[in-house]
C-alpha cells in the first residue's frame, strides 16, 4: 500500500501545534438527551485532551452515537452542552477545517461521484480543489472517483467518509464505529490509520462497543453505559482495574478474615482450600489483613477477560464482533 | 454566493433535476404542438391556448422542487450538509435560491418553446404575436410562477422530509384540492378566490375573457394580476419560512 507512506496534512510545513493541557479539544458538560420516552444520554461530561486518540466505548444502544451527533450540531441536546474547541459546533467557522467526522459511511447520494461529493463539501468550506485529490489518493479511491458512489462497497463508502473527514486537514477528527461490518483487512486498514492521525498530533475521538478493540487504538477512554459516565481514565489503568475482578486468598485463619471482610462490604464465596473475594482489590484484602493480623498463604488477583469486564462495569449486554 | 454554488454542484450531479427539466419542457411544448397542430381551422388559437401545458409542467416543478431536499433526507446527507454548513436558515435558502432559478429557466423555455412551436403550426389566420403586456405575462409569466412554486416545493419538501409525502401533498392540493373546494357549500366559492394557484393563474391570465375551448379555467381571484403574482410570492415566503424555522429546532 503506497499510500502509507504520504502524509495526511495539506502541505509540506503544515504542523499541528498542541494547545496547552487546559483546553479541552471536546467537552460535554451535563448532556442529556431525550427521545420521547428513551433517555439516550442522562447528565453526561467528559473531556478530550488535545492530542490524544479517546475511545468513547460503550455498549450498543449506550448513548455513543447521540453524544456525537449532538457534539456535531445535528441533534439538539434536551439538557447541557457539547463544545469543540470551546465553542458550539455552529459557531465554528468552516467547520470542517476544525472537525472532521465520519459517523455514517452511507451519507452520500448514490448517484453522486466520490470526486462530486467532495467537490461541493470542499466548496462550502473554501477548501482548495486539488484538496479533494489529494485526500481520494490518501483513501485510496482515486481510481473510482468518478463512479457512482451507489455501487461502492461498504469499505470504499468508509473511505470516501474518511476522505470528507481529512479533507479541511481537521486537528480533530472524529469517527462512530470505524471498524463495524468491516473486514478484517478494513479493520487493519482502520487501525493503522488511526495511528497515524494520532502521530501526526491530531486529536482523534472514537467510539466503539469492543474494549478490546479500543485496547489497540486508544489511550484515553470514555466509558458510557445506559447514557451515563461509567469512567474516564487511561486505557492502561482502566484495562488493569476493570479485569482485576476478583482475589483469591488463603489463610490458617480463613473464619476471621471472613468476618473482617464481610465487614468491610466485601463478598466472600469458598473454594477448595481459600476463599475468593469480590468487591474489594487485592491491595485492600491485604491491607485489612494486616490491620487485623491475619496470616495470609495466598492472595492473587483473578484477571478476567476484557470483555467479560466491561460488560460487569457497563451493566449490559455487550455485542460481540464476529472476529 | 459560496452556497448557491454548493448547492447548484449538488443539484446538477444528480440524475433527477435533468429528468425533471426534460419531462417538463416536453409536455408543455408536447401540449402546445398537438393542440395547436391537431386545432380544425375555424379553431381560435390564440396565445393563451399555446400554454396549454402549463399546469402539467407546473406538477413537475413541485416534484423537481420537493426531490431537490427530501432526496437529502433519504440519502443522509442533510447531515453532511448540515456537517459543512451548520447555519441552517443559509442552506435552505440556497437551496431555494438554485431550484427556484431553475424552474424560471425551465419555465420560460417551456413557455416560448410552447408559444414558438404554435407559431409554427397554427393556421396563419391565428393571432397567436405577443401583442400586449397581457399577452407577454401569459408566457414570460410561467417561469416566475414555476420559481415560487419551486421554492413551496422545496418549503414543505423541508417540512415533510419524505419524498412520497412531500410529492403527494403537493400534487393533491395543486392539482385536486383546489378545484373541489368551489364545490364546498355557500363559503366554497370565496375560499377559493384566495387559493394560491388559483390566485397564480389570475397573475398570468389577467382579465382575459375567453371562451371554453380557450384553454384551462381562468381565475375566480378578484386581485390585480400584479397583487396576485405579490400575494402568490407571500405564501411561498410564509411557507418556507416556517419550513425554516421547522429545520432549525429539530435533529437533522
Ligand atoms: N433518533 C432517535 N429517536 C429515538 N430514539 C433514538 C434515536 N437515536 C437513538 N435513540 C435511542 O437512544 C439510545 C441510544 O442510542 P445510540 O446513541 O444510537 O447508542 P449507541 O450509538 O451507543 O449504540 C437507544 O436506546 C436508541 O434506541
Ligand atoms: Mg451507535
Amino acid at each position: 500500500m503506497t499510500r502509507d507512506c504520504q502524509s495526511m496534512a495539506a502541505g509540506p510545513h503544515h504542523k499541528h501545534h498542541r494547545p496547552d493541557k487546559g483546553d479541552f479539544m471536546i467537552e460535554a458538560k451535563g448532556l442529556t438527551k431525550r427521545y420521547g420516552d428513551t433517555l439516550a444520554v442522562n447528565d453526561l461530561s467528559f473531556q478530550v485532551r488535545p492530542g490524544t486518540v479517546t475511545g468513547f466505548l460503550g455498549p450498543n444502544g449506550a448513548g455513543k452515537s447521540t453524544t456525537m451527533r449532538m457534539i456535531l450540531g445535528l441533534d439538539k441536546p434536551t439538557r447541557g452542552t457539547a463544545t469543540v474547541k470551546g465553542k458550539h459546533y455552529h459557531e465554528l467557522k468552516q467547520p470542517l477545517r476544525t472537525v472532521g467526522a465520519l459517523l455514517e459511511a452511507r451519507w452520500v447520494h448514490p448517484n453522486r461521484s466520490a470526486r462530486s461529493h467532495l467537490t461541493w463539501l470542499a466548496k462550502a468550506n473554501g477548501i482548495p480543489k486539488r484538496r479533494v485529490d489529494e485526500v481520494l489518493d490518501i483513501v485510496g479511491l482515486t481510481s473510482v472517483a468518478n463512479k457512482r458512489a451507489g455501487g461502492y462497497s461498504l469499505g470504499m463508502s468508509q473511505r470516501l467518509g474518511i476522505a470528507g473527514a481529512l479533507l479541511g486537514d481537521p486537528e480533530i477528527l472524529m469517527f462512530d464505529e470505524p471498524v463495524n461490518g468491516l473486514d478484517p483487512e478494513g479493520i487493519l486498514w482502520m487501525r493503522k490509520f488511526m495511528h497515524r492521525l494520532a502521530d501526526e498530533g491530531r486529536t482523534v475521538f472514537v467510539s466503539s462497543h469492543l474494549l478490546s478493540e479500543m485496547s489497540l487504538t486508544a489511550n484515553e477512554l470514555v466509558v458510557i453505559g445506559k447514557g451515563e459516565l461509567v469512567a474516564q481514565r487511561s486505557t492502561a489503568d482502566f484495562v488493569a482495574r476493570a479485569t482485576e475482578q476478583a482475589v483469591r486468598v488463603r489463610s490458617p485463619q480463613l473464619a476471621l478474615l471472613k468476618d473482617v471482610i464481610a465487614g468491610e462490604g466485601g463478598t466472600v464465596r469458598d473454594e477448595d482450600d481459600g476463599i475468593v473475594v469480590s468487591g474489594m482489590d487485592s491491595e485492600s484484602v491485604g491491607e485489612l489483613a494486616a490491620k487485623h493480623s491475619i496470616v495470609l498463604h495466598e492472595l492473587s488477583p483473578q484477571l478476567g477477560s476484557l470483555e467479560q469486564a466491561f460488560m460487569s462495569l457497563t451493566g449490559d449486554a455487550v455485542e460481540y464482533a464476529t472476529q | 454566493m459560496t452556497l448557491l454554488a454548493v448547492e447548484r454542484i449538488k443539484l446538477f450531479t444528480t440524475r433527477s433535476p435533468w429528468w425533471c427539466a426534460a419531462v417538463a419542457l416536453a409536455i408543455v411544448i408536447g401540449f402546445a404542438a398537438l393542440i395547436t397542430g391537431t386545432a380544425p381551422s375555424d379553431f381560435p388559437v390564440t396565445v393563451r391556448t399555446s400554454q396549454f401545458g402549463y399546469s402539467f409542467g407546473l406538477a413537475v416543478i413541485m416534484v423537481l422542487a420537493a426531490l431537490s431536499i427530501t432526496t437529502e433526507y433519504r440519502f443522509g446527507t442533510i447531515k453532511s450538509t448540515f456537517l459543512a454548513v451548520p447555519n441552517r436558515p443559509a442552506v435552505l435558502l440556497a437551496k431555494t435560491g438554485v431550484v427556484a432559478l431553475v424552474a424560471l429557466v425551465i419555465g420560460e423555455l417551456a413557455a416560448f418553446g410552447a408559444l414558438g412551436v404554435s407559431t409554427l403550426l397554427a393556421p396563419s389566420s391565428a393571432d397567436i404575436a405577443l401583442n400586449s403586456a397581457a399577452d407577454w405575462r401569459q408566457v414570460a409569466g410561467v417561469g416566475v410562477v414555476y420559481a415560487l412554486t419551486a421554492a413551496m416545493g422545496v418549503a414543505v419538501g423541508a417540512m415533510v422530509r419524505h419524498s412520497a409525502g412531500a410529492i403527494s401533498l403537493l400534487l393533491i392540493y395543486g392539482m385536486v384540492v383546489e378545484s373541489l373546494v368551489p364545490l364546498i357549500p355557500r363559503v366554497g366559492e370565496d375560499i377559493h378566490k384566495w387559493l394560491s394557484f388559483n390566485v397564480a393563474e389570475k397573475f398570468l391570465s389577467g382579465g382575459a375573457a375567453g371562451g371554453v375551448a380557450d384553454g384551462p379555467p381562468l381565475s375566480t381571484s378578484t386581485l390585480s394580476p400584479g397583487w396576485a403574482l405579490a400575494y402568490f410570492a407571500g405564501v411561498a415566503a410564509v411557507l418556507l419560512a416556517v419550513a425554516i424555522v421547522i429545520t432549525r429546532r429539530r435533529d437533522a
